[in-house]
């Protein structure tokens, strides 16, 4: 019982940083229609600012806003450089180029930091754990968990209770409609990114707080995950990304906690099987998208 | 002329939708813009919006040349389009749809609680749903959240598309004497409408569109009065 409830506290963690990831990925994808494969360059990049804001010395505490920070205009950077002149193009040449901008960034990481994985330095509150109800639980688990939280709750208010929240949502389903209503299709666009550049800053902060290194492919595999995990929740739905992550948080973290040694190399092919059946058994996902394949942009 | 367009033609590709026309909209007036499913009318009230790009000729909003102007930015200078089907948000709650209509007035704005006030009081049963989703709406009722969306943004000219589409005729009677009473309250009105007669009741001038020309135009009692529009009407239904 110890040990299942040790792994649920693992997957709860794991999960809540999809969860954040798949989110900025479906915040893009409901209003423009593309999956932008460079979310993963945010976290990265989110992961070098804290890599050098820690060698100049920057304490963690102000190194990490810092980081979201510059996530968040990255992600503007990218729409206004790259995905503004593309957007009125079909899905495939959106697509295609959002993975030309992750490839550009990571070669511009590979070359103009370092090929090889980077040390960050982290306080050392990170490397400890606490006794919760006999469990030991790791601080960076905790902060994982509870950053994660304050984060849906923080986007929640900001989706629903202002107007330019509301402005994104009605952008989300139904496009000309929202831009008779006066909404500016530029600045909504430009408050998404920033929104999703912030959950990868977020997330990116997250995962380099569990590794303590920071490589130029760091983000490609949690934004695949991300993906899957969109996919699994109903792409193009919030709420449902949020269930995709923790869905396939759960997944792999009981995997690996429980399917036998013999067969742990399996555990990947296990983990996308079961998501397979999951999207047999609802083929739109958790939680569809109410209002998906009409106009965008 | 409150709009005015001279040689206004619109098209999508090869395919020309609106061939050169001529239409006024005075200020105060309800102007219906009728004829027969693929004559013209919705391209013309989306290339008077910017929804559509112009091809050729020239539209005047207020004294300005608005050819090249985003539906953003006409929204601001006064002109609002309900579109046709309604299109309300439906995942978003009655209060949110229509504080979008008044988006570009600023939440915060007099003019903004003013007017929200004012429209729920209009249409009490937007008020009695407020929280409720646009799309759990009846067809009558979503069409009064479009037309109160639209009336958020205290527009100069308000061009409806086909509000009475798909409605009970009890509810499109009640739609009319609303739109009467949005005329009355000062708002100018270019009507595009399916239903000639109720239409014509309520203009005070109207244009027969056909295969993207203006075949005819007079006072709402003139057209009302001649069969050419029902000729329009079944000239239209032998070419389809």
């Amino acid at each position: 019982m110890e040990f299942f409830l040790q792994q649920t506290v693992n997957a709860i963690a794991l999960g809540g940083t999809y969860a954040l990831l798949a989110l900025g990925l479906a915040i893009i994808f409901s209003i423009m229609g593309m999956i932008n494969f460079a979310h993963g360059e945010l976290m990265t990049t989110t992961g070098y600012v804290l890599m050098f804001a820690g060698l100049a010395g920057i304490p963690f505490a102000l190194a990490a806003p810092i980081a979201v920070v510059c996530a968040m205009l990255a992600a503007m950077a990218m729409e206004r450089l790259a995905f503004r002149p593309v957007r009125n193009s079909s899905g495939a040449t959106m697509l295609v180029t959002s993975f030309a901008v992750a490839i550009i960034l990571q070669t511009l990481f590979q070359n103009l930091i370092s090929k090889r994985s980077q040390p960050v330095i982290l306080p050392d509150i990170f490397a400890q754990s606490v006794e919760i109800a006999g469990l030991t639980i790791g601080v960076n688990q905790i902060s994982s968990i509870c950053v994660t939280a304050v984060m849906l709750v923080v986007l929640n208010i900001l989706l629903k209770r202002t107007a330019v929240g509301i402005a994104m949502r009605a952008a989300a389903e139904d496009f000309p409609v929202a831009r008779l209503m006066g909404i500016r299709a530029n600045a909504v666009i430009s408050g998404a990114f920033a929104l999703s550049g912030m959950l990868a800053g977020v997330a990116g902060v997250l995962w380099v707080a569990q590794r303590a290194s920071v490589d130029p492919l760091m983000g490609f595999v949690p934004v695949l995950k991300a993906f899957i995990a969109a996919i699994l929740g109903g792409l193009g739905s919030l709420s449902g990304a949020v269930a995709g992550g923790f869905a396939l948080g759960f997944i792999e973290i009981y995997l690996t906690a429980y399917v036998p040694e013999t067969a742990q190399p399996f555990k990947e092919s296990i983990g996308l099987g079961l998501v397979i059946l999951i999207l047999l058994w609802r083929p739109n996902g958790l939680i569809p998208a109410k209002a998906l394949g009409k106009e965008k942009v | 002329m409150l709009l005015s367009t001279t040689n206004l033609t619109v098209g999508y590709g090869a395919v020309e939708a609106v061939r050169g026309i001529d239409i006024d909209v005075a200020e105060g007036e309800i102007v219906a813009l009728l004829g027969a499913n693929g004559a013209g009318k919705s391209s013309t009230l989306n290339a008077l919006v910017g929804l559509t790009s112009i091809q050729a000729g020239e539209v005047t909003f207020d004294g300005m040349v608005t050819n090249n102007l985003s539906p953003e930015q006409l929204v601001r200078r006064g002109l609002t389009l309900t579109p046709e089907g309604r299109r309300v948000f439906a995942a978003l709650t009655v209060e949110e749809n229509l504080i979008l209509g008044g988006y570009t007035l600023g939440t915060r704005s007099t003019a903004f609680t003013d007017n929200l006030s004012h429209l729920l009081d209009l249409f009490p049963i937007l008020k009695d749903r407020r929280q409720q989703l646009a799309g759990t709406l009846s067809g009558g009722q979503q069409q009064q959240l479009a037309i109160a969306r639209a009336m958020m943004s205290s527009p100069k000219l308000l061009l409806l598309d086909e509000p009475s589409l798909g409605l009970a005729p009890q509810i499109v009677e009640k739609i009319f004497e609303l739109i009467d009473d949005l005329r009355a309250a000062g708002t100018t009105i270019l009507l595009v409408e399916q239903n000639v007669a109720l239409s014509l009741d309520i203009a005070d001038r109207g244009y027969l569109m056909a295969s993207g020309r203006i075949v005819t135009t007079g006072s709402g009692a003139e057209l009302a009065s001649s069969n050419i529009i029902e000729q329009a009407y079944l000239g239209a239904g032998e070419g389809a």
